[in-house]
């Protein structure tokens, strides 16, 4: 396939846009990514960017609260935003005839949000009912994303609950509010992607007429997160009153995903030939042939790859039965390490991973709301939007020595061990 | 919060031209025509294919009816499902997963009360590979013993984290207290029966039941539709029989009436589940009640999500859907609260109901829900992935890519009064009937208070 049409500018203010037409289908995706995740939320504020995301969808000057919503799925299309460590996202995919009133939504939150005090306690209780579902109330919750990173890592960004604290949400104020947006939502510090079914010269009059004018102000300063590794074992355990089964989450440190992005891609590759199908090493052994836990999964990022830069996570996690100790399955690990960093791979090994990775990628890139999300992160991390689709390439020419040398760094004497338990008595 | 010097919410929130107006929409251009093939192999077996080269994949979705009344059925149905890709006469478990990988490729598959369902995909070059794989595990899984066992202990364990599961527990009690003991409502087979399940009931399942007569495939992608179906008669050829695959029976009709509330001592949350009988989509007021739906809690900009959510604080998500079965139809109202809100969150969604019927959605709230209608189609059906879904939905009962095409259209047809009559007939608050799963101990008073809920007793 030709390499797919990508175009990048910069507007005035600072503001970044990447521009992907293809006209296959009638619809049109837009994103804002901000360069502000929950890593750069400050101590006592714990889960205040994703309470931030809630609020951009709460009003801004031209658009009174609820109008967000009702101007896309009006226009019939979809919506959502998210937050992760370092970025947070805003999207949109509508039928291509509403390409204008998107860019129009974008900019003017991006322009003057509306911040008020209302908004605030409202969406600090929709925040909490967010927390119930996905994390209190059910098996498992916040595994490993919340409870690993706190054993692995020592500094408060890195170790913090980016869903936040109730008593910290409860916390939040107005001017928290303002001096968030002020710092961080600028232009200059965000990145504006549109893909799919618009033509190039139109959509680049809309977007100087959109968001020509919104003010330029200072890009801040982005701290390093960077911390030592660990010197030693660390392990902890959390007890879940809702799961029926112990699981285990091995957390290690990585290659920088930005500045030793081969290394890095080693790692997934790594993990491919850990974990992924019923033929990977680990499933082989320990759900099958031995076997010891019910499921396991190995992987880079604790949301996937490609969503952080240094330091980022490779973790291992299993949900295995009672009477299996926690340390066996890491002595079966380690023995599976050990081998990879003696013995590097075969090459069918290795065509198996890529090619699940090639497909996977083409799929991703397949539905437009990832593709735009993928090209707008990889411009925001990388400063390379083309980078989402050269990545198959990069990984396709990882070797088995690369994959090998990813083995031998994953030490028991540098990672972090999380044991759940489950509560004693019934799990309810 | 970090810099000393920022302006303050209120002058964040002006500019000095002030409010802008909202641009209009441009002219919307309609998806490309599909080329496509629909037709019926040999064996029975019912085709969908379609091109859709965006990229070099292809997506493969498969529904065998799987229906079966004999109590230990769900149990069975579940190890074949977990097994039935886990070997063949020719490959065994790490080989199918060898050549599925090589071409990209995945291949799972799932069981519920109607159908053994079969999802596929990989890269385009790898089709034949991936046909000949599926052809083979069709035609000659193997079951050895020891799979079968492995994967019925793995399910025990995974069916001991489902019951755990809020959203889980709260789907048995509504299956159960909408439809009693139809094999509808077996959904997750008991922990017991699966440990039950021989190799030799789950080969005489398959023999009996996974047969192509009545089953449809949907295949979706980088592919030559019509040269593609000669491909599938071929790989498929040894898959026969004379009989077919078999239907669950039909559902009785729903009947409105009190809610259950369903204890789950020390539940942080509850869940509040409300059903009743609606139209299928061969119905022609299908379009104005699926409007209907939408403006009520089928979409964020609904009333009952504006108002348990955006107003009130009372949910994360609260949703309204319809469940198609065969030829029958239900719509599902769905909210997971706290508990100190759950009573009211259940007065303010009776309240919606009754509403939208007395006081129906006007034009400008028809035509949102008119637009995102036809977007959410289109939107769904710009991706491989999303248009192989849609079309198996609608192969299974009977529609195809005829019914997807001439949506927009009916879609387009409907009045506002059409919405509002389809409105005041199936969306009364008498009309439902439901669940509420959650801490009895605190839930009951305010419940019970506020009537049409009983309390479950809890024995055994």
């Amino acid at each position: 396939m030709a390499a797919p049409e990508l175009h990048r500018l910069t507007l005035d203010n600072g503001l970044r846009v990447v521009l992907a037409p293809d006209r296959t289908a009638p619809v049109v995706g837009v994103s804002v990514h901000y360069d502000v995740g929950f890593r750069s939320e400050p101590e006592g504020r714990t889960g205040f960017a994703h309470l931030f995301e809630h609020l951009m969808f709460q009003g801004s000057e031209s658009l009174e609260k609820l109008a967000h919503f009702r101007h896309i799925q009006g226009s019939g299309g979809t919506f959502n935003g998210s937050t992760h460590p370092d970025y947070t996202d805003y999207f949109e995919v509508l039928p291509s005839a509403a390409l204008e009133r998107a860019l129009f939504l974008e900019a003017d939150r991006m322009r003057a949000p509306k911040l008020t005090r209302e908004n605030l306690a409202n969406q600090i209780d929709v925040v909490k009912e967010e927390i119930r579902l996905n994390v209190l109330n059910r098996p498992y919750g916040g595994f490993p994303w919340i409870l690993l990173p706190p054993v692995l890592y020592s500094t408060f960004p890195n170790a913090h609950n980016g869903y936040g604290d109730f008593t910290d949400l409860e916390q939040a104020s107005l001017d928290d509010c303002a001096a968030f947006f002020d710092t961080y939502y600028a232009p200059a510090n965000a990145v504006l992607t549109v893909a799919g079914d618009f033509e190039l010269d139109r959509a680049r009059e809309l977007i100087d007429k959109h968001f020509g004018d919104v003010p330029a102000r200072p890009r801040p300063h982005r701290p390093s997160f960077a911390e030592p590794r660990p010197t030693t074992e660390l392990r902890d355990t959390h007890t879940d009153p809702h799961a029926p089964l112990p699981a285990l989450a091995v957390g290690y440190r990585m290659p920088d995903p930005v500045n030793e992005l081969d290394g890095y891609l080693a790692h997934l590759v790594l993990a491919g030939v850990l974990a992924d199908g019923d033929g990977s090493r680990l499933q082989q052994r320990l759900v099958h042939r031995e076997p010891l836990v019910t499921d396991i999964n190995a992987g880079a990022g604790l949301f996937g790859p490609f969503e952080a830069r240094d330091p980022d996570t490779f973790s291992v996690t299993a949900i295995h039965a009672p009477d299996v100790t926690a340390d066996r399955v890491l002595g079966a690990l380690d023995e599976e390490l050990d081998a990879l960093a003696s013995t590097p791979p075969g090459e069918q090994e290795l065509a198996k991973v890529t090619a699940r990775w090639s497909a996977n990628l083409h799929s991703e890139h397949d539905r437009l709301v990832s593709r735009t999300l993928a090209l707008g992160a990889f411009e925001l991390l990388y400063g390379d939007a083309a980078l989402a689709y050269d990545v198959a390439d990069r990984i396709a020419a990882v070797n088995p020595e690369q994959v090998a040398e990813a083995a031998k760094g994953l030490r028991p004497d540098s990672r972090a061990v999380l044991v759940v338990k489950p509560q004693e008595g019934d799990a309810q | 919060m970090t810099s000393a010097t920022h302006r303050s919410a209120e002058e964040i929130g002006r500019t000095a031209t002030g409010p802008r107006e909202l641009p209009p929409l441009g002219e919307q251009r309609a998806a490309a025509d599909l080329a496509h093939t629909d037709t019926v192999l040999g064996n029975g077996l019912r085709v969908l294919a379609v091109r859709k080269p965006n990229v070099p994949m292809v997506e493969l979705r498969m529904a065998i009816p799987f229906a079966g009344d004999d109590p230990a059925h769900p149990a069975t149905a579940e190890v074949l499902a977990e097994t039935i890709a886990t070997g063949t006469r020719r490959r065994d478990r790490v080989a199918i997963d060898t050549e599925l990988a090589l071409i990209g490729g995945d291949l799972g598959t799932a069981v519920d009360p109607e159908h053994l369902s079969v999802s596929a995909s990989s890269l385009a070059s790898g089709l034949p590979t991936l046909l000949d794989v599926l052809a083979d595990v069709l035609t000659e899984a193997s079951y050895v013993d020891n799979e079968v066992r492995r994967e019925s202990d793995r399910i025990v364990e995974r069916l001991a984290v489902a019951r755990t599961q809020p959203r889980v527990i709260a789907r048995e009690a509504l299956q159960r207290h909408r439809y009693g003991d139809h094999p509808y409502t077996r959904e997750v087979p008991k922990p017991e029966d699966v440990a039950q399940v021989t190799p030799e009931a789950v080969r005489a399942l398959h023999a009996s039941a996974v047969l192509p007569r009545g089953s449809v495939l949907v295949l979706v992608g980088d592919l030559d539709p019509d040269a593609v179906i000669g491909d599938l008669e071929r790989a498929l050829s040894a898959w026969a029989s004379e009989k077919a695959a078999r239907e669950l029976p039909a559902l009785p009709v729903l009947r409105g009436g009190e809610l259950l509330l369903v204890p789950r001592a020390g539940a942080v949350q509850s869940q509040l589940r409300l059903s009743a009988q609606s139209l299928p989509r061969t119905d022609p007021r299908y379009p104005a009640l699926q409007l209907a739906n939408l403006a009520f809690g089928g979409y964020f900009s609904s009333r009952l999500v504006e108002n348990i959510r955006e107003d009130k604080g009372y949910t994360y998500s609260a949703h309204s859907g319809f469940e198609f079965t065969g030829q029958n139809a239900t719509v599902q109202v769905e909210a997971d609260t706290a508990n100190e809100v759950t009573a009211a969150a259940l007065l303010e969604t009776r309240y919606e109901l009754g509403r939208l019927g007395l006081v129906p959605p006007t034009d400008a709230d028809v035509e949102s829900v008119r637009q995102y209608a036809i977007g959410s189609l289109l939107i769904g059906a710009s991706s491989q992935a999303g248009l192989a879904s849609q079309l198996l939905g609608l192969a299974a009962v009977g529609l195809g890519v005829e019914w997807l095409n001439g949506h927009p259209g009916r879609v387009a047809a409907v009045t506002t009064e059409e919405v509002a009559q389809a409105a005041l007939d199936f969306f009364a608050p008498s009309r439902f009937t439901g669940v509420v799963v959650g801490d009895a101990e605190t839930l009951a008073p305010q419940l019970t208070a506020l009537g049409g809920v009983t309390v479950e007793s809890t024995g055994s």
